[in-house]
């Protein structure tokens, strides 16, 4: 007996292995033309896997306080071994791991594959990605540099900007009336303890609605298989598709590592926060389509403040966003094309507005 | 005809209206100052505006026309009485002593402002101004020439005529007008000069209103040309090391025998421009030759300056180099670019270290630049170094990526088919 199968025989006698992985043997993947689609969800997956294991990684040097968090990090990028790679991946990776999330969230959403019953699964996947962004924000101030601390001073703002509970939101995140050591400290406490425990409940719960929904076939496929029924195809999940899967893994790997080596991130000049705000300061590209929109809103807009307006905009259009699956026109058969209208409205208005915010001075 | 004539009720309606503007009106619309109310109105030289007596500091501390004109600006029928202390335009010959009657009273003084010197009198009759106009000249400058007369605003004032920012020109208005120079024998270049100045540049590129001005080498109120003896006394008010370097310099003796003034002789006075290495040295640019002649000991030593300054120079150039390049690769390099300031710090120093005129204390400084360049420079080799590492290790790691991409592939189909 190979000593894999000794483990294996091992494994089953006490907690009943064979049982255990029966499912996973029989599970199968719809295989189509839009397969390829399914590999964004496992991707941005195994970027968080990556954030992960970097970020405890850095854990081991950073220093979460305003006199070091600034030195710790040049620390880590020009004197620890490899230290430059772990703080670049876990930068590129954050970026990467966003963009793979949208992209996820759009093909689910043209796809259709929100619709019953798979609302929960969308519900805990755009809180997921919300959360990202939560990740992104309160990571970025983490290396206490001058774009940092100014693009925190304005996001924190922005949220002081909510009706009612605006002020008491600024000043929760700011631990203070200011952007201090404070915020820093606490923005610490939120990316790697607060954030990570939700983060891994929301995204356990997610795979484990794919596991029990199995992965939706889009309407049109559906449509073919009906008229054509021979044509439908099924794929293994172990080990076919999740070969497959590390195929698509490696691919993001090595993107992973041409941007960390060929551009390593940055570190920029430690914050002062006596300084004046640097010109054209901008947040990360995954805000800015957000940060452009609130600077063109009028300061007044019928005696009302234009950026609580946006804010409140905002915040609707979030709510809507999330409720998407419950509030799509069911009386009528194309009342999903307002859903496929909103979410292509969303895309170019994201994209045209990320872009202009580039571009704009 | 009908429509416009007035009915008697409708006249004495407007006659009553007319009646009441006036008697509720007019006293307010009268001001106290009779004198304003006239002189608005005349023209030049007599015409004194509401706005520019009121931007005027001293009618902003609640002093009138009569405090320097007498008269009673109450009464339109004393404010030009003779009676009343009326002097009417004063002469120019008796202008210092009239601002001196307030200006060289410390107790009155203090109480618009007590940190205002009070010593411009006793100081302008110790200037070539102030002398002159004691020996009969009236055409030299009074204090209302350089501070304006009726708009006179404090020196904090951008718009006055003697902020920083103005004073040359305000000085120019005389000095550099060659009629009126004339009867004096005077150049009338300076404000040309000092405009392509690297004091000019300072004050009006920079904004740095601390850099010299005509006042700040010549004095203001006591204003004087500095005699060669103490050009060196006023340059080293600003530039102390210099002064120190050069009081210990072989030149000090040398200028003094020959009759030259110390710091001018190079720099020259009014146009100095930015030094440059080259000045010290043997080629065309060099002014040492304006004295040595080839192969003596100062143009000896000046070669040996020069070289110390461009060797420093070029190592500073080349370090900046190399770690802009790993900069420009991703690589973190700034704390070597940081501790580059410290070279740039000894290159100054090295060039102040030239008006001592000895090569060894240049080099000296040089060489305390020439350690943190060769430091730096190694940071900059090692960071390219390892950004080479660091590309070696990435197309190893695609290697191996894409072969793993490659062998999954070949699984893949190993099993399906």
């Amino acid at each position: 007996m190979s000593p894999a199968a000794h483990i294996q025989t091992w494994l089953d006698e006490r907690f009943g292995w064979a049982e255990l992985i029966h499912p996973l043997e029989k599970k199968t993947v719809p295989h189509h033309r839009l397969s390829y689609w399914y590999f964004l969800g496992g991707m941005t997956l195994f970027l968080f896997m990556v954030q992960v294991t970097t970020g405890i990684l850095l854990l081991l040097y950073y220093r979460p306080s305003a006199n070091e968090a600034f030195e710790s990090v040049q620390y880590i990028s020009t004197q620890v071994r490899f230290g430059w790679l772990v703080r670049s991946i876990h930068s590129w990776s954050a970026n990467l791991m966003i963009f793979t999330a949208f992209l996820h969230m759009f093909s689910v959403l043209f796809l259709r594959a929100y619709r019953k019953p798979r609302e929960l699964t969308w519900l805990s996947g755009v809180l997921a990605l919300f959360l990202a962004l939560g990740f992104g924000f309160s990571g970025y101030l983490l290396p206490w540099n001058t774009l940092a601390f100014f693009a925190t001073k304005v996001g924190t703002e922005v949220a002081g900007q909510v009706p009612l509970i605006g002020p008491w939101i600024m000043m929760f995140l700011r631990g203070g009336p200011d952007v201090t050591g404070a915020t820093l400290t606490r923005f610490f406490g939120f990316h790697v303890a607060v954030l990570p425990g939700i983060m891994t409940i929301l995204l356990s719960l997610h795979v484990l609605l794919v596991q029990r929904f199995g992965i939706s076939v889009p309407p049109s496929v559906e449509k073919q298989w009906a008229y054509f029924p021979t044509e439908r195809q099924e794929m293994k999940f172990f080990p076919n598709f999740l070969l497959r899967e590390v195929m698509a893994w490696y691919v993001a790997l090595a993107v992973l590592a041409v941007l960390a080596a060929v551009f390593p991130w940055g570190l920029g000049t430690k914050a002062d926060p006596f300084a004046p705000a640097p010109a054209g300061i901008k947040p990360e590209w995954y805000f800015l389509f957000a940060f452009q929109t609130l600077k063109l809103i009028p300061a007044k807009i019928f005696a009302i403040d234009g950026e609580l307006i946006g804010v409140l905009a905002f915040g609707l259009a979030g709510l809507v966003w999330i409720l998407l699956p419950f509030i799509e026109p069911k009386r009528h058969a194309n009342g999903y094309r307002a859903v496929l209208a909103l979410g292509l409205f969303a895309v170019l208005y994201i994209s045209s507005m990320t872009v202009y915010g580039f571009i704009a001075k | 005809m009908r429509a416009i004539t007035m009915s008697r009720k409708t006249e004495a309606r407007y006659i009553f209206a007319a009646c009441l503007f006036l008697f509720f009106f007019v006293p307010l619309a009268t001001s106290d100052n009779t004198c304003l109310d006239c002189h608005s109105a005349l023209d030049a030289p007599l015409q004194v505006t509401a706005d520019e007596f009121n931007a005027n500091i001293h009618a902003q501390k609640g002093l009138t026309c009569a405090s320097c004109h007498g008269g009673n600006p109450n009464s339109a029928d004393d404010a030009m009485n003779p009676k009343a202390g009326f002097r009417g335009h004063i002469d120019r010959k008796r202008v210092p002593e009239l601002c001196g009657s307030c200006h060289a009273d410390a107790a009155y003084m203090r109480q618009y402002n007590p940190s205002l010197r009070t010593d411009q009198l006793a100081q302008y009759h110790t200037s070539v101004h102030g002398q002159k106009l004691k020996s009969g000249d009236s055409r030299v400058a009074v204090c209302t020439d350089c501070h304006s007369v009726h708009n006179i605003r404090p020196a904090s004032d951008p718009h006055s005529t003697v902020n920083p920012l103005n004073v040359a020109t305000t000085c120019s208005r005389c000095h550099a007008d060659q009629n009126y120079m004339k009867p004096y024998g005077l150049k009338t270049t300076q404000f040309a000069d000092y405009k392509q100045s690297v004091h000019y540049q300072a004050m009006t590129e920079r904004g740095d209103l601390s850099a010299p001005t005509c006042t700040t080498c010549h004095g203001n109120h006591g204003a004087a040309p500095p005699g060669v003896a103490s050009v060196q006394n006023v340059c080293s008010t600003c530039h102390v090391f210099q002064a120190q370097l050069f009081e210990d310099s072989p030149h000090k003796t040398a200028f003094a025998s020959a009759g030259l003034p110390g710091c001018v002789t190079c720099h020259s006075n009014h146009v100095i421009h930015r030094p440059n290495d080259d000045m010290v040295s043997t080629g065309a640019k060099s002014i040492c030759t304006d004295c040595h002649t080839a192969d003596d000991a100062g143009l000896t030593a000046a070669k040996a300056i020069n070289g110390h300054l461009l060797d420093l120079q070029s190592r500073i150039e080349r370090s900046k180099q190399i770690l802009d390049r790993a900069s420009q690769s991703g690589m973190e390099v700034s704390q070597p670019q940081l501790d580059l300031n410290q070279a740039e710090d000894a290159l100054t120093k090295a060039r102040v270290a030239v008006h001592n005129f000895r090569p060894d204390k240049v080099a000296k400084e040089a060489a305390a630049g020439q350690t943190v360049t060769d430091k730096t420079y190694q940071a900059g080799v090692s960071a390219l170094r390892e950004r080479n590492y660091r590309r070696m290790g990435l197309g190893i790691s695609l290697l191996v990526i894409g072969a793993t991409v490659i062998g999954l592939r070949f699984w893949i189909r190993e099993i399906e088919n």
